[in-house]
C-alpha cells in the first residue's frame, strides 16, 4: 500500500484514504460542443500512460476530500512530490539533477 | 519437429530420454523479415504460428524483451469463457473458444484445456437481472450459458456456501459449461514450437528500443538491443507496454496500464471442480491440476509498470473467497504476483491497423486476455497478412474512440476491475 502525502492535510496517510483520479493537467475544453472528434478523442480517451514519471490526480476522499496532484515514478511507484490542485506542473522536481 | 505421441514416449523411455529435441530454436536475428511481431506471449506467438500455418508467411520473427511467455501469459488465472454480452465480443471470444477445443491436437502439444464450467455468482437483484440478460444475449449468439438456482449451484460446486446468513448470499448463478481453464505456459510453448517448426525465428532477450519509419512514414523496421532489424510489417502485441512501444512510432494510445494480481494456495486434494467468479464480492477461484487454488484479485487504482501491487488488494480478495468458501479460511497461500494489464476506456481490445502503414496493434485485452489467445492470434494474423481486418476483429478498431462506436463491455473480466 502506498503512503501518500496530502498537500492540504500536510501529512502522509495510507492509500486507502485516497482515490486515484487519473492523469493530471488535461484541460477540459472551454467549448466542448465545438470540439472536433479528433480533439475530443485526445481529451477524453488518449492517455500518456508513461513508463517513468507520471503526473496524476488524487482525491483525499476519506480525509479532507480535496483533489490534488502528484508526481510518481510508475516503475517504482515512489512518489516524487505532491502539490495542490490548480498549481502548474512543477518545472523542477525535488531530487532531480543529482 | 518430431511429433509427440505415445510411441515417442515409449521410444524415449527405451533410450533414457536422450532423443528429445529442443522445442523451438533460438537463432541469431536476420537482417530483415517480412513480419516482425513484438512480444512473445501467447497472442504474439500464436500470431506468428497462424501467419505461417494459414497464410504461408514464414519469414517472421517474434522479438521478446524477456523470456518467452514471461509476461501476462504466465501470470494470469487461466480462465476461459465466451459468455460476453455484445455481438462483437461474443464473436471474437467464441471464435477463441472454438479454437481452444481443438488446440492440443492442432499444436500436437497438450495445452490441458479443461471445459470444467465457469460459474458466475449472483448476490443481489441487479446481478440476477444482468446475468439473465447475458444468458438471453448469449443464446441469441449461439453461446451456451444457463441459469442455476442456489441449490443447483451448490450441486455443481459442493464447497460453495449458499447459506442465507452470508453477508452477500448466493441468489443464483450463470453457468457456461464450455468454459474452463487451460495450462497457460503450455499455450505459449505449444505456439512457439509450432511456429518455430514452420520457420519462425523466436528471439528472446531482445528488447525493442525504437520503431523506424521510412520516407513516406511507413514502417521500415525496429531498433533492438541486438541491432536494427528490417521489416515492412510490424505487429505490436505487448500488453502492458503497448503505449511505450506505440509511442516509438508516434502513435498515442487510449490505454492505461495497471497492476493486476493473482495468488495460489498450497496444493490440496481436488475440492473446487469448476471456475467460480463473483463480481459483487470480487473474487474468482479455480483449482489447478497440481491442486493449488488459483485466485484472481483486482487491479490497483493507479497506473503502474511495477508488476507488483498493494497487499490490501489481495486481502480484499481473500476476504471474499473465505465468504464464499468458509472451509478455506485455514488455507495457506503459497505465492502472489502481479502483471501489467493494458486497459482501454471501453474495456474491449484493439486488434487493428494503425495510422502508420505497416504497423498493426493487438492490445487492450485488459484483465481478461488469456481466454482469447487462439482467436485473437488467428484474426490478428489475418489482419497482418491481408492488410485488412478479419470480419471478427473488424469492429475492434483504434478509430472507434474517435467515431464513438465503442464496444462497451465495461467489465470484460466478469469482475469490475
Amino acid at each position: 500500500m502506498l503512503l501518500i502525502h496530502c498537500p492540504y492535510c500536510e501529512e502522509e496517510r495510507p492509500e486507502l484514504e485516497f482515490r486515484n483520479a487519473g492523469e493530471a493537467h488535461i484541460a477540459r475544453p472551454a467549448n466542448i460542443v465545438a470540439e472536433s472528434d479528433e480533439d475530443f478523442e485526445k481529451f477524453f480517451f488518449i492517455r500518456a500512460n508513461t513508463k517513468g514519471l507520471v503526473y496524476e490526480r488524487w482525491r483525499h476522499v476519506h480525509g479532507c476530500a480535496r483533489f490534488f496532484n502528484a508526481v510518481r515514478d510508475s516503475v517504482s511507484d515512489k512518489f516524487i512530490m505532491t502539490y495542490k490542485a490548480g498549481e502548474p506542473k512543477p518545472k523542477k522536481l525535488p531530487g532531480a539533477g543529482k | 519437429m518430431k511429433k509427440y505421441s505415445v510411441f515417442a514416449i515409449a521410444r524415449e523411455a527405451m533410450r533414457a530420454h536422450k532423443g528429445w529435441e529442443e522445442q523451438w530454436s533460438s537463432p541469431e536475428p536476420k537482417k530483415e523479415y517480412d513480419v516482425i511481431i513484438i512480444g512473445a506471449g501467447g497472442h504474439g506467438l500464436g500470431t506468428a504460428y497462424y501467419l505461417a500455418k494459414e497464410h504461408g508467411i514464414t519469414n517472421v520473427a517474434v522479438l521478446e524483451k524477456g523470456w518467452l511467455g514471461g509476461g501476462n501469459t504466465g501470470r494470469n488465472t487461466t480462465i476461459i469463457r465466451s459468455n460476453y454480452l455484445y455481438d462483437e465480443s461474443a464473436g471474437i471470444y467464441d471464435h477463441a473458444l472454438k479454437l481452444w477445443d481443438g488446440l492440443s491436437q492442432d499444436l500436437n502439444y497438450n495445452v490441458m484445456y479443461s471445459a470444467r464450467g465457469v460459474m458466475m455468482l449472483a448476490h443481489n437483484i441487479h446481478d440476477i437481472q444482468v446475468f439473465k440478460r447475458h444468458i438471453h444475449a448469449n443464446r441469441l449468439n449461439g453461446i451456451d450459458n444457463e441459469w442455476l438456482t442456489p441449490e443447483q449451484a451448490k450441486e455443481f460446486c459442493p464447497p460453495l456456501n449458499i447459506s442465507k446468513d452470508a453477508r452477500y448470499p448466493v441468489l443464483g448463478a450463470a453457468l457456461q459449461r464450455r468454459g474452463g481453464t487451460a495450462r497457460h505456459d503450455a499455450v505459449a510453448w505449444g505456439y512457439a514450437r509450432g511456429a518455430s517448426a514452420r520457420g519462425v525465428d523466436i528471439i528472446q532477450n531482445c528488447e525493442v528500443t525504437g520503431i523506424k519509419r521510412g520516407p513516406n512514414g511507413e514502417v521500415a523496421g525496429v531498433e533492438t538491443a541486438r541491432g536494427f532489424i528490417g521489416a515492412k510489417k510490424v505487429g505490436v502485441v505487448a500488453a502492458g507496454h503497448t503505449s511505450v512501444l506505440m509511442n516509438m512510432a508516434g502513435v498515442r494510445m487510449p490505454l492505461e496500464s495497471y497492476p493486476l494480481q493473482a495468488l495460489v494456495s498450497e496444493p490440496v486434494k481436488p475440492i473446487v471442480p469448476c471456475v467460480v467468479m463473483s463480481n459483487t464480492v470480487h473474487a474468482y477461484i479455480s483449482q489447478s491440476d497440481k491442486g493449488e487454488l488459483v485466485i484472481g484479485a483486482g487491479t490497483d487504482q493507479y497506473t503502474s509498470y511495477s508488476q507488483t501491487g498493494g497487499l490490501h488488494i489481495l486481502e480484499h480478495t481473500l476476504d471474499a473467497i473465505c465468504e464464499m468458501f468458509p472451509m478455506f479460511t485455514r488455507m495457506k497461500m503459497l505465492r502472489s504476483w502481479g502483471g501489467i494489464v493494458d486497459v482501454t476506456p471501453d474495456r474491449s481490445p484493439i486488434l487493428a491497423k494503425t495510422p502508420v502503414k505497416g504497423l498493426y496493434v493487438n492490445c487492450g485485452w485488459g484483465t481478461g486476455g488469456f481466454k482469447a489467445t487462439p482467436g485473437s492470434a488467428n484474426v490478428f494474423a489475418h489482419t497482418i497478412a491481408r492488410d485488412e481486418p478479419h470480419p471478427i476483429n473488424a469492429p475492434f478498431t483504434l478509430e472507434r474512440f474517435r467515431t464513438g462506436r465503442l464496444i462497451d463491455e465495461a467489465a470484460a473480466a466478469a469482475v469490475a476491475h
